[in-house]
């Protein structure tokens, strides 16, 4: 394969990959970073200084919306692992044939619709004319209507809601591929079902744990539409402070900076996942 | 927990009741949508006030259905034309992205696979905000360098494409590069003995192996470029693709109108769902 015309196919199929992933990917974070580092000292006039971060850090609205959406990202993470995980087991471990196909395929199907088309779901459902709210005040429950949206809880739901099947589908593979015998094993040796989940079913899960983690993770701290649509007015999400930066005040320099320190939490984030489950990259997307 | 091992009838059923209740939660956000839909009344809200199909075909105010919003429809040819451009493009990268990875041994390739997975951990927005502010600094010094107007690198449906396309290509690529592992090359070198050239073989009898799997990364890319909402945010100009109307339309208070696009969309992504799942487990 060293002939001319085989380098030559070679190049070509370089090309567009190193288009593609240099302007649209590589030069745009470099300009947004180089955006980030100059401060505007008069119209049309920039230096380079570090001023966009310290207003970051010395504004509590500020890093308070950072710290808030880390944690509830989170918290969305763990709820979505212990809600998913049975549900994971249940279609891996219990069903098989159709059933399975059929659960699974039920799993995927909420996921393929839009975002938004979900969160305005969860709106009708909750909202003070909403259809919770009318059943409850039916069956007596509560005298008048109730506002169960625009709360933390309300985005909670929602963010549990859009990530689940990131959680559900890397579990379900990883436990497909555990051996029901060694679970048989296991009880023949006296495990009790903990003790089984807790060193067969888990550490086998490990690597699917984490790769479902590490996604729900991203998506809860990029997400944009659920906190505006389902949280309150000052319940304020990071994804929307660099929506205002960029589009209502037109601060771009102030944007870029909370841009990057948001990129930097989840690279932080994946990073980390990988360096404690001592897996790559590319097993774990290769997987979702 | 496993069928051969017996487990107390009290926990199975604890768990099937779990496993139901599962699966009403997934399915009700999406089952209250396309019930109001024909509701008739102005909001999206009970009480029931009975059966219509005006938030589809109506054609007097208040009730006018979607087949005759002006805004509505625009904004669905909008969304079909990146659509179509975002699949068009993210199948060619990615289809050469594939031979690249699956069938040339270079230096640097671990690097480079690594850096075509990046677009997938980079949040959405970032993703918007980034080619902004790149796209905008081409253009203004591209303006003050020639004195000519750059519309094309300012908001718009071309940056829209772009972005789209910046993250969509990376699904493409481990689709069809997937299925290029499975080929067996032992095919191709048969067709270059009896005479074909290379890039005959590869027309003749490598892509038509690898078109179930083009084929599901398109519909993938359709289906992606279309609901698209962080990425597009950023990047949109006047003309907004499908999901940015209804987000607008959402945040003014909505009207069963929304329920009865949302309605269409279920149908219309659940069907390409089935549809790119289908392609993907053609077997040969």
């Amino acid at each position: 394969m060293g002939s001319d015309q085989s380098r030559l196919g070679f190049y070509l199929l370089l090309a567009p990959i190193l288009l593609w992933l240099i302007v649209l990917i590589i030069l745009p974070h470099v300009g947004l970073f180089l955006v980030s580092i100059s401060e505007k000292i008069g119209p049309r006039e920039y230096e380079t200084g570090f001023d966009n971060y310290a207003a970051f850090f010395s504004e509590p609205l500020y890093w308070r919306t950072f710290a808030r959406t880390a944690i509830m990202s989170i918290m969305a993470t763990a709820l979505t692992l212990i809600l998913g995980f049975p549900i994971a087991y249940y279609i891996a471990k219990l069903t098989r044939g159709r059933t399975k196909t059929t659960l699974f395929l039920m799993c995927m199907i909420p996921f393929w619709v839009s975002e938004l088309v979900r969160t305005f779901g969860w709106m009708i459902l909750l909202r003070e004319t909403g259809v919770i709210s009318n059943i409850l005040q039916y069956l007596g429950l509560v005298n008048g209507p109730i506002e169960l949206l625009y709360n933390d809880a309300a985005i909670m739901v929602g963010l549990v809601y859009t990530s689940i099947l990131f959680m559900v589908v890397p579990l379900v593979t990883t436990l497909d591929s555990l051996d029901d015998s060694l679970i048989e094993a296991g009880y023949d040796l006296g495990g009790t079902s903990t003790s089984i989940m807790r060193e067969i079913v888990i550490p086998h899960a490990m690597p699917g744990i984490v790769s479902g983690c590490i996604v729900v993770f991203m998506l809860s701290l990029g997400n944009y539409l659920t906190p505006i649509l389902l949280g309150g007015k000052d319940s304020l999400w990071f994804t929307g402070m660099i929506y205002t930066q960029f589009i209502t005040r037109f601060n771009w320099e102030l944007g870029s900076a909370f841009g990057f320190l948001l990129l930097g939490l989840s690279s932080l984030v994946v990073f980390l996942g990988l360096k404690f489950s001592g897996q790559s990259l590319s097993e774990t997307m290769g997987r979702s | 927990m496993i069928p051969t091992v017996p487990q107390p009838v009290f926990a199975k059923w604890c768990y099937r009741a779990y496993v139901t209740v599962f699966f009403v939660y997934l399915a009700l956000p999406l089952t209250v949508v396309c019930v109001f839909a024909f509701n008739n009344s102005v909001f999206p809200s009970l009480p029931w006030e009975g059966f219509t199909v005006a938030w589809f075909f109506g054609t007097e105010a208040p009730f006018i259905g979607v087949f005759n919003e002006r805004s509505i429809m625009r904004s669905i040819g909008t969304s079909a034309f990146v659509a179509f451009w975002v699949s068009a493009l993210a199948v060619a990268v990615g289809t050469c992205n594939a031979f690249l990875f699956v069938r040339h041994e270079f230096r640097g390739k671990a690097l480079l696979y690594m850096l075509m997975l990046l677009p997938l951990i980079i949040p959405g927005v970032i993703l918007g905000i980034s080619i902004l502010v790149f796209s905008s600094s081409v253009a203004n010094t591209l303006e003050d360098a020639t004195g000519l107007w750059f519309d094309g690198l300012r908001p718009g449906l071309i940056l829209v494409i772009l972005g789209q396309f910046s993250f969509i290509t990376t699904f493409a690529t481990l689709v069809i590069s997937a299925r290029l592992q499975k080929f067996d090359p032992s095919l191709e070198e048969a067709a270059l003995n009896l005479g074909a050239s290379k890039i005959g073989a590869v027309r003749q009898i490598t892509l038509p192996f690898l078109l179930p799997a083009i084929v599901a990364s398109a519909v993938v890319s359709v289906l992606m470029s279309f609901e698209n909402f962080n990425t597009t945010l950023m990047l949109v100009g006047s003309d907004s693709p499908l999901t940015i109307t209804m987000f607008d339309k959402l945040k003014q208070g909505s009207t069963p109108v929304l329920n009865a696009v949302s309605l269409l969309l279920i149908i219309v992504s659940a069907a390409l769902g089935l549809l790119s799942l289908l392609f993907q487990n053609a077997k040969r």
